[in-house]
């Protein structure tokens, strides 16, 4: 069933039991005819939502997405009222992915630009082998806590894990945090051990400029979810970043 | 052969989404529950695996004969079926046996698939317990018999499986008409080996079964450890020995499960070093002694035996796996999405931490084992 208003440009679509092809090729047709929001109710599972579409269409997707939304997505805000599966914002390029609800595994696997913001936990991998180029700077800000391998191979953009549900001392309990890192930052509230983070990874405390663009992205997350910005940012931030830009240089060469 | 070239890539493009895809679903109560939950669920994700393999655990499933083994036989021949019912006839006592019931559906080359009810005769068993005569007996007619395979051989219990996707293979088997407390699911893209009917999941050795998304690298240690203990790997596949490991660990040397899935999947070194006292003497001797049953390669399991389900994935899980439980039910899925199309609301949804078991257990084993096929609550 399709229901279009006319005025807004507004359309929405039941997607039960529709196929995933037959699906993104519908968001196509309309998004070519003008629509600028499309609602997506029933949605279970449905792959690659968002991937191809143009610019400054907007998608509110209600149900639990599967594998890969956003994958390749290059400028669509896409807002999720439910949870999400494993790959999504895998090489997004440009454009918004906020999940009212966890996210699974590799996160923005090799994302390249846009942001992504999950209000609760997420899984394995997230950021793994993000990028970034000149002023292309992909960010990832999570409400709750991350799995492990948190920026596996990162080589550019910002990781932000506010870890909210944490007990008061109690730590994250990813570990291989940063592992193979060579490029990019993570900021992590709250604490880790030395040994959860990857060989490559160094700590430091954020300087003013790291505070800025805390402020600037925990307020966006906060907009989104409606919390308030200057409780996100109580508390200690550590910065991960790499201690070196090739830290496998000399692992072959003898 | 069959092409298999249509199902591989029916929209004639590139695009082949290489995964397998696991559901289980157990009611903690003992309730029995029809099919139809865990056929839609594992065929939302019916793009994970290709069609070329799909099956079905299934507990609580054979009431009327709850102390019987409950053999499921492909054949591939009418010389292979006579030549085993007479191996069975010969060291069992057959109640019944039957064709089971099938019905014409999207899958390719079907065996004739029958079960029996088998108790094994008394003065069979010198010094022997029934379940390791039976395992014996079942080592022999698969490493024996050319045209047939047991590939079902618990109590109250059965797996069905085929080459199809795992909707068309629940459509084959009738499943619908089946009710049972424990559900496993499977849909396969096979990675290394032929697609064939005994090569699908699950796999299974007396109750144990186990159904699995992933490659187990260290197959050939494995193997090579279970036949010292007198498992033969006969059906093609890694997760055969996995079937295998269990029925070893958990019922021969009585490791409680969640040790069994310490063995399977090892706390890393590493972790072990920073463990203290006798953890650290417990998880150091478990990697020592059974070091041969480490699965090492990315995987996710769905363990089941009577009464329980257990999800597991490799230590440092290179394939998903969601929990979540809605009042009685656990749930166990590749995808969120599978159990959200037969739950909507959940209680609780999460994803373990590699090597964490999640185990689901029945409250009352009384409920399930009332030989009326009625249910027995706690």
């Amino acid at each position: 069933m399709i229901l279009l208003d006319e005025a807004e440009q507004v359309l929405t679509i039941d997607a039960k039991g529709v196929y995933y092809r037959e699906l993104n090729a519908r968001l196509r047709d309309a998004v070519e005819n003008g629509v600028k929001k499309v609602v997506l109710n029933n949605i279970t599972g449905q792959r690659y939502l968002g991937t191809d579409l143009p610019g400054e269409v907007e998608l509110e997707v209600h149900g639990t997405p599967g594998n890969d939304l956003g994958a390749f997505m290059n400028g669509p805000t896409v807002t999720i009222h439910g949870n999400l599966q494993d790959g999504c914002g895998n090489t997004m390029n440009a454009g918004t992915i906020v999940a009212h609800g966890r996210a699974g595994d590799a996160l923005g696997y090799a994302m390249r630009g846009g942001k992504i913001f999950v209000r609760d936990d997420v899984g394995y991998r997230v950021g793994i082998h993000m990028k970034q180029y000149e002023g292309k700077v992909p960010a990832i800000v999570v409400g709750g806590t991350a799995q492990p391998f948190l920026g596996e191979y990162m080589a550019g953009g910002v990781l932000v894990v506010l870890g909210m549900g944490l007990q008061e001392g109690e730590r994250h309990r990813a570990n291989f945090i940063g592992t193979g890192m060579h490029n990019g930052v993570i900021f992590l509230r709250g604490s880790v051990e030395q040994h959860q983070l990857g060989k490559e990874v160094g700590v430091r405390e954020p300087d003013e400029a790291d505070w800025q663009l805390l402020r600037s992205l925990v307020g966006e997350f906060a907009g989104h979810f409606g919390f308030a910005t200057e409780e996100l940012l109580r508390g200690r931030f550590l910065k991960l970043l790499p201690l070196s830009l090739r830290p496998y240089g000399r692992l072959y060469a003898y | 052969m069959e092409s298999t070239r249509n199902r591989n890539n029916p929209y004639g493009d590139d695009k082949v989404i290489a995964a397998c895809c696991l559901f289980g679903m157990l009611d903690t109560t003992g309730k029995r529950i029809g099919g139809r939950d865990s056929i839609e669920a594992i065929a939302n994700m019916h793009d994970r695996g290709n069609g070329l393999g799909g099956g079905f655990a299934i507990y609580g499933l054979y009431p009327d004969w709850p102390d019987h083994y409950a053999f499921h036989v492909m054949y591939t021949s009418q010389a292979g079926r006579k030549e085993v019912e007479a191996t069975l006839r010969s060291n069992f006592h057959v109640a019944h046996g039957e064709e089971v019931p099938t019905r014409q559906a999207a899958v390719s080359n079907p065996p004739t698939v029958w079960r029996y009810f088998l108790q094994p005769e008394e003065r069979a068993l010198i010094g022997q317990s029934a379940d390791d005569y039976v395992v014996e007996r079942v080592m022999e007619i698969n490493t024996g018999h050319r045209d047939a395979f047991v590939f079902s051989s618990g109590k109250n219990m059965g797996v069905f499986k085929g080459v199809g996707y795992p909707e068309d293979v629940a459509d084959f088997f009738k499943l619908d008409d089946y009710r049972a407390y424990l559900w496993t699911a499977h849909g396969r893209f096979p990675t290394n080996t032929q697609a064939w009917w005994g090569g699908a999941h699950p796999f299974s050795i007396l109750d144990w079964t186990v159904v699995h998304n992933g490659e187990i690298s260290s197959y050939g240690i494995n193997r090579r450890y279970l036949e010292m203990y007198g498992y033969h790997c006969t059906m093609h596949t890694d997760t055969e020995v996995i079937a295998y490991a269990v029925d070893l660990l958990a019922r021969r040397h009585n490791l409680p499960l969640n040790l069994v899935c310490k063995v399977l999947s090892a706390p890393l070194w590493a972790d072990i070093d920073r463990m203290e006292g006798e953890e650290q003497d417990l998880y150091r001797t478990l990697r020592q002694v059974y070091g041969s049953l480490l699965l090492n390669g990315p995987f996710t399991i769905i363990i089941a035996h009577q009464n329980e389900m257990i999800g597991l994935t490799d230590r440092i899980r290179l394939r998903p796996l969601t929990a979540a439980t809605k009042g009685d039910v656990l749930f166990l899925s590749s995808e969120e999405a599978a159990i959200r199309l037969v739950s909507p609301e959940l209680d609780k949804v999460w994803t373990p931490l590699g090597g964490e078991p999640v185990v689901g257990r029945v409250k009352s084993e009384a409920a399930v084992v009332a030989p009326t096929g009625q249910v027995l609550v706690a």
